[in-house]
């Protein structure tokens, strides 16, 4: 028995001298790190998604009737030192007319033509979605820009779902992991006063903290890194299991993040996350222990 | 080395323990420190390794002042010192063997050193067929001789020992009492408290007397109830 060897023996022993409490520990947190799991997996799926669907967002920036192509054309520069434009393309009037009555061929009436049917234009890209009402002001004031047509509404929407889902998700990681170590530090007291006794005694021959601390450190990180890992395989199936039938149904169009991409950063913040329960729990549990 | 210069010690419901005691050692001294029971000698002991706090006066051990001493280097100062508690303090679910490692691994000692000691130091108090056994299963001299190897096993500077005799027949009480006085010469500070006028007298050596909290006599020699 050498000093860690000590730690790990007393911390393994403790285990299992309250084994059931220490099974709801593992339990809670593995359920506790599940719903962070879940909850972080369709918070960077929706992420994803709507990352694909801004990227297609574009503004539309009508030049005007009076101005001749090359001049229309001159204005990409412009157009693009604005700081939130990602790309441009330029649109002939007569590509836009050909595109147009390509879409109407089905119809015989169109008579209708929009005026703006007339102009050159370009369509915008943007870097940030949100940014999209500032950077249509910008380009409604360059001279020659007749009108800016941009759909603020639905630009506003995929922003708020993104801010929702993300503020949410952090919000309950957030709660979770503070039930997570205050679980762990009840369970971890309980073996604190069980020790109680033989805590005492090694402080009286001269234990520094550390070494008091060393088995219930043992104790919390091994309850908390097999909660993490068996939380790690769970979230797994269920992630595949999920994204699978997502796959097969009506909503397969989604383009869903593979697991591949997320095991390994999921993997590494479910073992943080075990570890951190763990030494905040133990540090909490064994608080007063320590003022003897 | 230890002094005492006009310690007082009340204890919560407000009994004054100590009044006034003055004394200090040198270090490879060795000293009794003699009393009627509820006179103020334990209370003595646990001023000195810091587990309670004197209400007056100044305590220095092994050159912590014990008035100011923080809580992190405390450890620290009780490493220097080994203990025979007059409760012995044995670990109850852990045979005799752990027992006296685990004071070794609080040490720092590393597992080869702590591999050969525990068996020398229970040997010297005549328990080496007895390392398997847990303290229950121990008599109560068995148990103080196990605390006794645990003060023991580190080497300390100082010794400071409550009673390590009180549960022991006098012929071994002498064969342990020559043991520390042995340990002693080899330059350990070493404070015994006993109630055991004929050993005190046996040995001549200094004898410091607390009546009722108060320092009576502070001498060579041998001395009476
Ligand atoms: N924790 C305590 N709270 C209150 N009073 C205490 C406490 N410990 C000891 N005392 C009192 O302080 C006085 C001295 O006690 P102490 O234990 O130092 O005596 P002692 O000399 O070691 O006696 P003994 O020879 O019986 O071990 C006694 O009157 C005792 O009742
Ligand atoms: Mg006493």
């Amino acid at each position: 028995m050498n000093r860690i060897g000590y730690y790990i023996r007393e911390g393994v022993d403790s285990i299992f001298n309250h084994g059931l409490i220490s099974f709801t520990t593992i339990c809670v947190i593995l359920a506790c790190l599940l719903i962070m799991g879940s909850f972080a997996s369709v918070a960077v799926n929706v992420n994803h998604i709507i990352g694909n669907l801004e990227d297609q967002v574009s503004i539309l920036a009508f030049v005007d009737e009076k101005w001749t192509e090359q001049e229309a054309r001159s204005l990409e520069k412009e157009i693009m030192a604005i700081d939130n434009v990602a790309a441009v393309t330029f649109v002939t009037r007569s590509q836009a007319l050909d595109e147009f009555l390509q879409q109407q061929e089905d119809s015989p009436l169109f008579d209708e033509v929009e005026p703006t049917i007339l102009r050159d234009r370009y369509l915008v890209y943007l870097k940030d979605v949100g940014l999209m009402a500032g950077t249509q002001n910008r380009l409604s004031e360059i001279p020659g820009i007749a009108s800016v047509n941009a759909h603020l509404g639905i630009a506003q929407g995929m922003v708020a779902v993104r801010r929702i889902v993300n503020v949410v998700s952090v919000v309950m990681i957030a709660l979770l992991m503070v039930v997570s170590v205050f679980i762990m530090a009840n369970t971890l007291r309980l073996a604190a006063f069980t020790r109680r006794n033989e805590v005492a005694i090694v402080r009286m021959i001269g234990a520094t903290n550390s070494f008091i601390r060393g088995p219930f450190n043992v104790e919390g990180m091994i309850l908390g890194l097999t909660g993490s890992l068996i939380a790690y395989l769970a979230q797994w199936l269920i992630y595949i299991t999920v994204t699978g039938r997502i796959a097969a149904s009506s909503l397969s169009f989604l383009e869903i993040v593979p697991f591949s991409v997320l095991a390994l950063p999921m993997l590494a913040c479910f073992l943080a996350i075990g570890l951190l329960v763990a030494i905040f729990g133990s540090r909490i549990a064994i608080r007063n222990y320590m003022r003897i | 080395m230890i002094s005492l210069e006009h310690v007082y010690k009340s204890y919560e419901n407000g009994t004054p323990a100590i009044e006034d005691v003055s004394f200090a050692m040198d270090d490879g001294e060795f000293a009794f420190l003699v009393g009627p029971s509820g006179s103020g000698k334990t209370t003595i002991i646990k001023l000195l390794t810091g587990e309670i706090a004197s209400t007056e006066g100044r305590v220095v051990v092994n050159g912590y002042d014990m008035g100011t001493i923080s809580r992190r280097r405390l450890p620290a100062l009780r490493r220097t010192l080994g203990v025979i508690f007059q409760d012995f303090r044995l670990i109850d679910n852990r045979n005799v063997y752990e027992n006296v490692a685990l004071a070794m691994h609080v040490y720092g000692a590393r597992n080869s050193e702590i591999k050969k000691r525990v068996p020398y130091v229970l040997g010297l108090v005549g328990l080496e067929g007895r390392m398997r056994d847990m303290p229950k299963e121990l008599s109560g001299g068995e148990q103080q001789r196990v605390a006794i190897a645990r003060a023991l096993a580190n080497n300390p500077r100082t010794i400071i020992a409550d009673e390590p005799t009180g549960n022991i027949d006098p012929e071994l009480s002498a064969e342990l009492m020559k043991l520390l006085s042995k340990i002693s010469e080899q330059g350990t500070t070493m404070l015994v408290v006993t109630h055991e006028h004929d050993l005190v007298n046996q040995f001549a050596k200094r004898v410091i007397r607390i009546v009722n909290g108060r320092l009576a006599s502070d001498s060579k020699g041998w001395y009476q109830a």
